[in-house]
């Protein structure tokens, strides 16, 4: 058990002495901020036009507060993504799997640490992210003279859901660094699967039951379900939804199948 | 002081695939010396050290430090401290965050770190990138990695590579120390001369196979030869011929084969001819070690 707190502070330094934790996390915050901030004066400004011209169409929206603040997790979730995937094939691509290996030969245990470490630093990334959301959000709303609802206890109970996401797809990272341990090839099924395939993927299966059964399972529904919240569930509402508890169950399994499957892909393996 | 544990492989074999990269390698490395591992590119000896470290499973045999294999080591880096010849840095983090990394996973004392690097001459380079390191350096690091834990057995694979000739003379006296005080050193090289100067040992390899062990002595089974000129060099040989000696005409004189130089002076002095020169040659090790190995194959 030592080893492993021991593996779990050799990640965390790993992780935090290179530059990439607080570039990503500069680059999260900056995106988040303009999102949730230009869509809320959008959507601020829109809603505020249908309240005050009393047609209907506003009230589809519901809250406005929850679904930008939940911007954090349905446009970031991409980065504790990449900072996972990152994590682990740039233990392949700079050949540091052989100190690691080295210092600990228990690679299970190993990879365990590294799960364990990116995932608090993935729950740190869901606080900047939620750090510019609701924080950029919370101002743009009252400035329309939306309620941010930053008293509800409904708030900071998404919040902390999202962070709970952020977190999770870290893991999910890790996993697929090590599915996937080239490094290049990772960053293109990433940004690829995120930004492309898999909102076209829900898109397409919310039009009929049968496949709405199965898009609720895709990591984004899951994800989305999980916070309870997200531009993408509002516009596409034929898209099923889980419990927000099943949700996290879902991503933990992603993460779980990623992992256990890329141990026996790649890290087991000779390190030659 | 750490002492050093016996090294043992004992009939390794390891293919990939239909390749055999090593095959049935048994030999035994004793503490208190410097053991050379020898071979030409691609004779394996990564291979067999990466097996030796648990990084490589091999197809069958075992490898065992103090009789435990690697992955079962207690305490892994303050038992043995490896270098290997891939440079295994993230180019973007400091030497000294590199290090103190596998000190916090490996539960070694963070001063370590400080101590060596300052062994290893880093010191005033320990919070620069790696990324802007020369070969030479990324060498002196992967040397304060293997000392991290002050461990009793050494691995280290082509340490020499990329040094220059200060950091070759600092190397060899370094492996010499770590000898003496003990430990168990094995050190690859696909150079003979680059390491026979610090060797006691030798183990050669080629094509996956054990071609020779023992010590550097034992490889000098060449016969003497004894170069020789005078200013008179007709004379010379037709005392040579005289003496029935073999020899053979080189650019600085005659080189004589199958006498001891004391005989060839004998002969040149009877037949009163003076010498210019009269050296009895060493150059024997590197050819035995390249007749062993197969000349061609050397790269």
């Amino acid at each position: 058990m030592s080893s492993f707190i021991a593996g779990v502070h050799a990640e965390f330094t790993k992780l935090l002495t290179t530059r990439m934790w607080w570039l990503l996390a500069i680059i999260l915050f900056v995106y988040i901020a303009l999102i949730a901030g230009g869509l809320g004066a959008l959507f601020g400004g829109v809603g505020s036009d249908a309240l005050g011209g009393g047609r209907p169409g506003a009230p589809a929206l519901g809250a406005l507060a929850p679904l930008i603040y939940s911007f954090a997790t349905s446009v970031g979730y991409v980065f504790p993504v990449l900072l996972g995937a990152l994590s682990t094939t740039g233990e392949f691509r700079h050949q540091t799997l052989t100190p690691t290996f080295l210092a600990n030969p228990r690679r299970g245990q190993v990879l365990g640490a590294k799960s364990l470490s990116t995932v608090l630093v993935g729950a740190f990334y869901g606080v900047v992210a939620l750090a510019a959301s609701v924080g950029v959000g919370a101002i743009v709303l009252s400035a329309f003279g939306h309620d941010a609802m930053l008293g509800e206890g409904s708030t900071w109970a998404l919040i902390a859901r999202a962070v709970l996401a952020m977190a999770l797809w870290a893991l999910i990272g890790v996993g697929l660094g090590t599915l996937v341990p080239n490094q290049v090839a990772t960053i293109v099924i990433v940004l690829a699967f995120t930004q492309f395939v898999e909102p076209l993927l829900r898109l397409a299966t919310s039009f009929s039951e049968p496949t709405a059964a199965v898009g609720k399972f895709l990591p984004g529904s899951a994800s989305d379900a999980l916070v309870g919240a997200s531009f993408f569930t509002i516009s596409t509402p034929g898209a099923g939804v889980l419990e927000w508890w099943q949700g996290g169950l879902v991503l933990l399994a992603y993460a779980a199948a990623f992992t256990v499957g890329g141990y026996f892909v790649s890290w087991r393996r000779d390190v030659t | 002081m750490p002492t050093g544990v016996p090294i043992e492989f004992a009939g390794v074999t390891k293919r990939f695939g239909q390749v055999a990269a090593v095959t049935d390698l048994s030999f035994t490395v004793e503490p208190g010396r410097v053991t050379g591992f020898l071979g030409p590119n691609g004779a394996g000896k990564t291979t067999t050290l990466r097996i030796l470290l648990g990084l490589v499973r091999p197809t069958s045999g075992t490898a065992t430090i103090g009789g435990v294999p690697y992955a079962q080591l207690p305490s892994p880096l303050t038992t043995v401290g490896a270098a290997l010849e891939a440079a295994s840095f993230h180019p973007g983090r400091s030497a000294r965050n590199h290090l103190l990394v596998y000190a916090h996973a490996a539960r070694i004392d963070a001063s370590r770190v400080a101590a060596v690097l300052k062994k290893v001459g880093l010191t005033d380079y320990a919070d620069r990138r790696v990324g802007g390191y020369s070969l030479g350096m990324r060498q002196r690091l992967g040397l304060a990695f293997t000392l991290l834990g002050d461990p009793g057995v050494l691995v280290l694979d082509e340490p020499i590579n990329g040094l220059d000739p200060e950091g070759i003379k600092w190397i060899r006296g370094f492996l010499r120390e770590l000898a003496d005080e003990g430990r168990t050193v094995l050190v690859s090289s696909h150079l003979l001369s680059e390491v026979q100067q610090s060797v006691d040992e030798v183990v050669i390899i080629a094509k996956g196979e054990l071609v020779h062990r023992g010590t550097l002595s034992s490889l000098d089974t060449s016969a003497v030869t004894v170069l020789v000129d005078a200013p008179d060099r007709a004379s010379l040989a037709s005392a040579l011929v005289a003496a029935r000696l073999a020899f053979t005409n080189v650019s600085d004189g005659y080189l004589v084969s199958g006498a001891e130089s004391s005989e060839v002076g004998h002969v040149a002095f009877v037949a009163g001819v003076e010498l210019s020169t009269l050296q009895r040659q060493r150059s024997g090790l590197e050819e035995s070690f390249l007749a062993l190995v197969g000349a061609g194959d050397s790269l």
